[in-house]
């Protein structure tokens, strides 16, 4: 692979092929137990341990399997995947063949966000190459048992798709709408069979832990949080892009590398994550300090936090599915609430009702987006009280109490 | 009607021939994608016959079509520009850029020049922050839309590039 970009784990050198020809001599369980062990985490955002998916999805007793890649990549301020699906292409399927053989899948999908759609003739183009080169049908590399295939399948610029259950709904050719879990999708997933959903990332960095061992991975990153993450850094820096940074790199010093100057605040996680102010740019990347799918955006100080959380919260309006109540109906009365903040005539107690408002939608929602939706809202109303002014009257109508 | 479906049978009932998909349900985003590719948009007797074909009920269709934004039942221009409104690219001026758009083509964000050419919307994030603003030309991405280059983008579309 020719690539100029440099990082410590998917951004390093590696050959093609070599992972899963180490991964086809160390045998499924091999496969299995190097995953788990090297304790890497989903990197979508969720964080949810990629090695337990596997063992489940392994274990469960059923003769049709899937992997699927999750490719649609939706959260405001991210666009590491659109790289690595034109860079690092054959290193993501690698990822995916290895995925399949170790859980024993005969067909993978790649959900590509409708987006992307420029991106699916080179997917397409590539998948026959490595056809040529059996590393994809029957018999891959002369296994007579192992058979594995991928298809592409487009999203609708549906966000909400982006959570694996509303993704795999989507695959079933349904609106995208989220599934409640339990059942997980490793037991009842694609049409009721154990699928296996993974971020792209998460399955780019597959082939070098494959290679590289479980002890290499693990010196990367922190104690908690194996390994890297791919970052996209865009707003108010010199050099927007993505990088790829060890885990338990601090905010500040992704600001550094960015040429960011003049930083109010830092949003990490897209539109779902949280807004921080300067005080917390001391805070690292990782599971154990802030999450993320690898969203940064940052802000001047020339900019409106309240306008911010006003673009996210309509944002999540839009691409709400409508299924569950609290964020169905919790997003309008926040974005109203929002409005009021802004003109000054939000009351003490009110702004009360509203976070108590946006804790239920954080605990009660159906799905991520529900529950994340509140979250900008929230951090902006605690961390840049200077933005806005509470009014001294007391609101005489209020939603709560009539 | 064309074919829709990528594997087809056909049976005799009622003595009528039917074309059926012999495809499950799963197909039905790639048969949506496939009939709009080719008009561009899916009217509402296109849904009818996908769900006779697929045996469904219309109206579970028209659920599909009305959840995905990246799917029309409505005819769209020939081309569809769509300007991200994202934060990163709010910071990076797109909403100048939208204005612009608006100007040059005389509509407004949402509606077809009267040519029936260019139908401009608004969309959620690309994924092209880092070449804010930007915009999606039908399925290309095109990064770094300043308000200046919105009439050389127009004068591409029209001239069919």
């Amino acid at each position: 692979m020719e690539n100029k970009r440099k990082g410590p784990v998917v951004f390093s050198e590696i050959k093609s092929i070599d992972a899963l020809k180490e991964a086809l001599r160390i045998g499924r369980v091999g496969v299995l137990d190097v995953v788990r062990d090297s304790n890497l985490k989903g990197r979508g955002g969720a964080g949810f341990p990629a090695g337990v998916k596997w063992n489940l999805a392994a274990s469960a007793n059923d003769d049709k399997k899937y992997i699927v890649c999750n490719a649609d990549e939706g959260e405001p301020g991210t666009f590491k995947d659109r790289v690595l699906l034109t860079e690092y292409t054959r290193l993501i399927f690698e990822g995916m063949i290895i995925a399949a053989y170790a859980i024993g899948a005969k067909k993978g999908f790649i959900y590509l966000r409708g987006e992307y759609r420029s991106i699916f003739p080179h997917l397409v183009n590539t998948m026959a190459e490595m056809r040529k080169e059996n590393l994809l049908g029957d018999g891959i590399l002369k296994n007579k048992d192992f058979s594995f295939d991928i298809e592409v399948r487009l999203g609708f610029g549906a966000y909400v798709c982006g959570e694996e259950t509303a993704l795999i709904e989507s695959l079933e050719g349904n609106r995208g709408e989220p599934r409640n879990r339990p059942p997980f999708p490793v037991y009842t997933g694609y049409n009721g069979h154990p699928t296996v959903v993974n971020n792209v990332e998460t399955l780019a960095n597959i082939p070098h832990i494959i290679l590289k061992g479980v002890k290499w991975f693990k010196s990367i990153g922190t104690e908690k949080s194996s390994g890297s993450k791919i970052i996209s850094v865009s707003g108010d820096c010199k050099k927007p892009g993505v990088y790829e940074v060890p885990f338990g790199t601090t905010v500040k010093s992704i600001l550094k590398i960015a040429a960011a100057s003049d930083t109010k605040a830092v949003q990490v996680g897209g539109a779902s994550g949280v807004c921080l102010p300067k005080s917390q740019f001391d805070r690292k990347i990782g599971f154990e300090d802030i999450s993320t799918g690898g969203s940064i955006i940052i802000f001047n100080s020339k900019r409106d936090m309240l306008d911010a959380a006003d673009n996210f919260l309509h944002f999540f309006q839009e691409e709400s599915c409508g299924q569950c109540t609290p964020c169905r109906e919790g997003i309008p009365v926040l974005i109203e609430g929002l409005e009021l903040l802004k003109r000054g005539e939000c009351d003490k107690k009110y702004l009360d009702d509203l976070l108590s408002l946006a804790e239920t939608m954080q605990l009660a929602s159906k799905c991520g987006l529900g529950q994340s939706a509140p979250n900008m809202f929230v951090s902006v109303v605690d961390n840049f009280k200077s933005e806005y002014k509470l009014s001294k009257n007391t609101r005489k109508e209020n939603l709560f109490h009539g | 009607m064309t074919k829709i479906c990528s594997v087809e049978k056909k049976i005799r009932s009622e003595g009528k021939d039917l074309i059926l998909c012999d495809e499950t349900r799963s197909e039905l985003l790639p048969i949506l994608r496939r009939v709009q590719d080719r008009k561009g948009y899916i009217s509402d007797k296109d849904m009818q016959e996908i769900a006779d074909r697929l045996g469904i009920h219309p109206v579970e269709v028209y659920s599909v079509v009305t959840f995905y934004s990246f799917l029309n039942y409505e005819k769209q221009g020939s081309t569809v520009i769509r300007v991200s409104n994202c934060i990163s690219n709010l910071l990076a001026g797109s909403k100048k850029v939208l204005r612009e758009f608006e100007k040059e083509l005389k509509i407004k964000s949402g509606q077809t020049t009267k040519d029936k050419k260019i139908t401009l919307k608004e969309t959620s994030c690309i994924g092209m922050c880092d070449k804010a603003p930007a915009i999606m030309v039908n399925d290309k991405l095109v990064g770094n839309v300043t308000p200046k280059k919105v009439q050389q983008v127009i004068k591409g579309i029209r001239n069919g590039k």
